[in-house]
């Protein structure tokens, strides 16, 4: 193996007294600040920018449009076309979940009811968001195709009471899917 | 000691620190704001005024967003916990940060910060304490603060700081013989010491290096640029290397040291350091103002044309002052963005053999475009001979101490 000595490039006096390359680089610099004030940063359109430099500033700005499709959201439950709830409460999802974020409550349908031949629906769904890890373990488990992570993913509360979703908050995020499996009803 | 200078000194003690202090949270928040938009961010913009803890609905959003981030720092700071680690000597470590502080804002006493306002017959400078000798007062009370720094560094009881120290100290008490050194044709030129007159000088006839009105249209003072252009590089970069500014923050660089002489203090005490040190920033950009851009004047000539002694007058006058100190400080965070640090070596070079001998030469060079009325053309140019025979000497030495043994003689 040729052993190849790497030699310090050889400077020119005037790179050697420094100055130019200082000046340089400053006029580098402000040109940095001077396109960034008037929000022309390289980048800057296609970042979206807020106007300064190449940062979007998040609450105000944001960029729902660019999630992809297999974008792993908060977990919801879904309604089917006739508005069933499609949660038949079998708890899989809250065995199969790794953080036990979920809680379900399993109650009897009255055979009063329209749908008195789907025999059970939760009584209380809860989902703590503290500790969902969106795994979409859930999503995949569910032989009933009622749960289903969303694209949302702003959850805020100040509370950790408020953190927890309940029935009505999860039928509200994930609202009605139609073309699913529909083998309660005559609707194929 | 009369009554009427008492009140006039106090009341300018406390506004002068007043603005050093409001000087020190705008460093911060344009250090902030003007590296964000370097390095194509937004920076802190959205510090508002927290009223919903007093009970209110909502928080107040200042129109100017970010403004009160000074505020918010200094609040975090006081509310952390002030630990002090039980290896520490603490009789030291707790007189380190004062060590820092105190000279910093000691210094601004003599900064001239406007034009003398007259009540009455009374005249007041505006500057706390009027010396004949400011600049060596700056330079003996500035040179303390090395002080502070070696003895958080050793008081601290742990590699890092002591490195910190060590180096701060060194490269300091370096870089204040080139700081000393090329401030000489500049006094040389003035013939005074006193700031004040240093500065009604160049509002008279020009500022140091922009020598446009006045007797600054002579040919000598034209002359004169190439000694103190030179006299301004050597003096600005030996201030960043005082402050432990970037491209010379060795004694805290983060990346090795972790945090240098400050990586044991927090809290307030952390603040201290960061106080003092931006302090100093301000103090150096002030004395760069005053020596070389004409300190409070407006300058060509319109200072001339006001009436002296007004109190309007000198207010505009401190405003030009602020104003010229806040393009200089924006100068240093630029410069902290562009240059990258410099190795050890490097630095203690840079100070030993091209300043120090640089800032010499130079004082010989403003003494000869000085001493041309009075020695004539002969004169000069026999002295420019030895003076260029000298150089190549230093230069040749200078060489000489930068050489490095050569591995095969043994």
């Amino acid at each position: 193996m040729a052993i190849i000595k790497v030699q310090r490039p050889k400077l020119s006096p005037g790179e050697k007294i420094y100055f130019g390359a200082i000046f340089k680089g400053m006029v580098i610099t402000l040109r940095h600040a001077f396109r960034s004030l008037i929000g022309k940063s390289t980048g800057a359109k296609e970042l979206n920018s807020s106007g300064v430099g190449i940062t979007m500033q998040y609450p105000e700005q944001k960029w729902d449009d660019q999630l992809p499709e297999y974008y792993r959201g908060t977990p919801a439950l879904v309604t089917d076309e006739q508005d069933r709830e499609r949660c038949v409460s079998c708890q899989l999802c809250e065995f199969i979940c790794p953080p036990k974020a979920i809680k379900i409550t399993p109650g009897e349908i009255p055979s009063n009811d329209e749908w008195a031949k789907v025999e059970k629906r939760p009584q209380a769904f809860d989902i703590d968001m503290i500790r969902c890890i969106y795994c979409g373990m859930c999503e995949e488990v569910c032989p009933e195709q009622a749960i289903y992570l969303r694209p949302d993913y702003v959850v805020t509360g100040t509370s950790r009471k408020e953190m927890v979703h309940d029935k009505d908050r999860l039928y509200e995020i994930g609202g009605k899917r139609v073309g699913l499996v529909n083998k309660w009803n005559d609707l194929k | 000691m009369d009554i009427p200078f008492l009140i006039a000194a106090l009341i300018k003690i406390g506004v002068f620190i007043g603005i050093t202090m409001t000087f020190v949270s705008v460093c911060v928040i344009f250090e902030r704001r003007f590296s964000a938009i370097i390095q194509d961010r937004v920076g802190p913009n959205r510090t508002m005024v927290p009223l919903s803890i007093l009970g209110f609905k909502k928080d107040f959003a200042l129109p100017i967003g970010g403004l009160t981030q000074p505020v918010a720092d200094g609040l975090k700071f006081i509310l952390k916990e002030d630990f002090t680690p039980s290896y520490v000597r603490k009789v030291f470590f707790w007189l380190a940060p004062v060590l820092v502080v105190v000279p910093a804002l000691l210094t601004m006493a003599v900064v001239p910060f406007g034009s003398p306002m007259e009540f009455g017959d009374t005249v007041i400078p505006m500057a706390v304490a009027d010396l004949n000798v400011g600049p060596l007062f700056i330079f003996a009370i500035a040179s303390l603060s090395v002080y502070g720094i070696t003895l958080a560094g050793w008081a601290s009881n742990s590699k890092y700081p002591f490195f910190g120290g060590v180096r701060s100290c060194a490269q300091m008490i370096s870089y204040e013989i080139a700081l000393g050194l090329s401030i000489i044709p500049v006094l040389m030129m003035f013939q005074t010491l006193n700031l004040g007159h240093i500065v009604e000088y160049q509002a008279a006839h020009g500022w140091l290096l922009l020598p446009a009105w006045g007797e600054g249209l002579s040919l000598e003072r034209w002359l004169m640029l190439i000694p103190l252009g030179i006299s301004f590089v050597i003096f600005t970069t030996s201030i960043f290397a005082e402050t432990n500014r970037m491209p010379f923050d060795l004694p805290e660089c983060e990346t090795e040291l972790v945090g240098g002489y400050h990586t044991e203090y927090s809290s307030m005490k952390f603040a201290l350091f960061f106080m003092g040190e931006y302090a100093a920033m301000v103090v150096g950009s002030a004395l760069i103002v005053t020596l070389f851009f004409g300190g409070w004047s407006i300058g060509f000539g319109i200072d001339g044309l006001l009436p002296t002694g007004a109190w309007w007058v000198s207010l505009i006058h401190i405003g030009c002052f602020l104003s010229k100190v806040t393009v200089f400080i924006l100068f240093f965070i630029l410069v902290r963005w562009t240059i990258p640090r410099f190795r050890y070596d490097q630095l203690m070079n840079l100070g030993w053999i091209v300043f120090f001998e640089a800032a010499l030469i130079n004082v010989f060079l403003a003494a000869l475009v000085l001493a041309y009325p009075s020695i004539g053309l002969m004169g000069v140019i026999i002295g420019f001979i030895i003076l260029s025979a000298a150089a190549t000497l230093l230069i040749i030495i200078a060489k000489g101490a930068t050489q490095k043994p050569s591995a095969t003689a043994v």
